[in-house]
């Protein structure tokens, strides 16, 4: 338990500076905190391998696995993703489809999210779908659930054993990084919660009869089928709703904010293949 | 044994307090005293306490396990504004804690979490 609380005070200590990148030098570079991360979660989840963080609780809760193994047999996300696949193969009105967007082929997970030199932000994969229908004279879809949903469920299905692999290329990315780093540990909301209060703090434990999920893994099963919602929802309504239950503001989906955030994360699970879409409680 | 005996204490000061000994209804040892029953519902309600979400507590359904179980808390914290402080705002003795500050951030009012302190003075 001591390495666990010295890098746990480590890191709130870390959390307390605000940005991290601070004037003396003393502040850690993504390749250390994905190190300080990782090894965090293999001390306190000892034999659980890399990748098996993928799953979640189910990782870490044999219970709970139990549940999810009958679940992921007839897996309720499969119907989205066959409506997910009818979307990337029906045109659009002016006759384009996804796929023009995409280098025609649906497997571009691994792409997202990345930092866009250009417009100096991070883009994300539902921004380019919605960026590639009001491209093509479509209306944008809806973040947080619906039919953009189905649409990334094929591709996320279609992407399935890619490798995560998030790069901060530059001074600008690193920004947008120590951002979503920042918005990570900041403490909000009635509660006092910072994101690593429930899923580094206290990942794996109770809260009532709910198990908390390691951060750790947390990017890569998107799309979510969620028992709880009766439906599939994006990474962003997840953001939205933890928010929530901090009884804090939450951001907006696709909000900067957000997009910083996912960018952050998602680079906390480097090495782990995507296998999205899931199934969660 | 010994809480009946600090249950009976407990009642029979109130009623003294109230000055009406015989026409309050007779509260069973096991339920405490109505601070007490006040602040037991206080910390089992959700949208208040809601200190089972992470608190082991007797007879409290569906416990979490981030915090420790809540019990011999009048050995533990014989010291009640130590306790209230607890309550009130935990960072401010741990600031790394995860337990909410619920004085400081309002999430229940200074009485509520007086009944709830009888209440914790009864486990």
């Amino acid at each position: 338990m001591k390495p666990i609380k010295t890098a746990i005070a480590a890191l709130c200590a870390l959390a307390a500076t605000g940005t991290f990148a601070d004037e003396k030098g003393t502040s850690t570079t993504p390749e250390e905190d994905l190190k300080t991360y990782q090894d965090y979660f293999f001390k306190r989840f000892p034999g659980v391998p890399l990748q098996e963080f993928a799953n979640g609780i189910y990782a870490v809760n044999k219970i709970s696995r139990q549940n999810w193994e009958a679940i992921e047999e007839f897996p309720p996300y499969e119907p989205m993703v066959d409506e997910g696949e009818a979307m990337w193969n029906t045109p659009f009105a002016n006759g384009k489809t996804y796929g023009s967007c995409f280098n025609n082929d649906p497997a571009q997970r691994k792409n997202y999210p990345y930092w866009d030199d250009q417009r100096k932000m991070v883009v994300t994969l539902p921004l380019t779908i919605n960026e590639c229908r009001t491209k093509n004279g479509e209306k944008p879809l809806k973040y947080a659930r619906g039919p953009i949903t189905r649409l990334l469920a094929y591709m996320a299905y279609e992407s399935r054993g890619q490798k995560i692999d998030v790069k901060i290329p530059n001074k600008d990315a690193l920004a947008a990084y120590e951002k979503g780093k920042s918005i990570y540990w900041t403490r909000r909301g009635q509660l006092n919660f910072n994101c690593g209060s429930c899923h580094m703090q206290s990942a794996g434990q109770h809260i009532r009869t709910n198990v908390l999920s390691p951060a750790l893994g947390q990017a890569s099963g998107w799309p979510v089928y969620r028992s709880k919602w009766g439906e599939m929802g994006t990474f962003h309504r997840r953001f939205k709703g933890c928010m929530k239950q901090m009884r804090a503001k939450p951001y907006k989906p696709q909000s900067e904010e957000f997009r910083d955030l996912e960018y952050f994360l998602t680079h906390m699970s480097n090495g782990i293949e995507f296998n999205g879409p899931s199934a969660r409680e | 044994m010994r809480n009946t005996a600090r249950h009976a204490t407990i009642a029979l000061s109130l009623a003294a307090l109230f000055g009406a000994a015989s026409l309050m209804p007779r509260i069973a040892p096991a339920e405490g005293t109505n601070m007490a029953a006040k602040g037991r519902e206080i910390a089992w309600n959700r949208k208040k306490g809601n200190c089972l979400a992470c608190h082991i507590m007797a007879n409290g359904v569906s416990p979490g396990d981030i915090g420790p179980q809540l019990m011999a808390m009048k050995a533990r914290f014989p010291d009640r504004k130590k306790l209230f402080d607890q309550i009130y705002d935990a960072t401010k003795r741990n600031p790394s804690t995860r337990m909410p500050p619920f004085g400081k951030h309002k999430i229940l009012s200074n009485a509520d979490i007086e009944a709830v302190i009888d209440y914790l003075y009864t486990l």
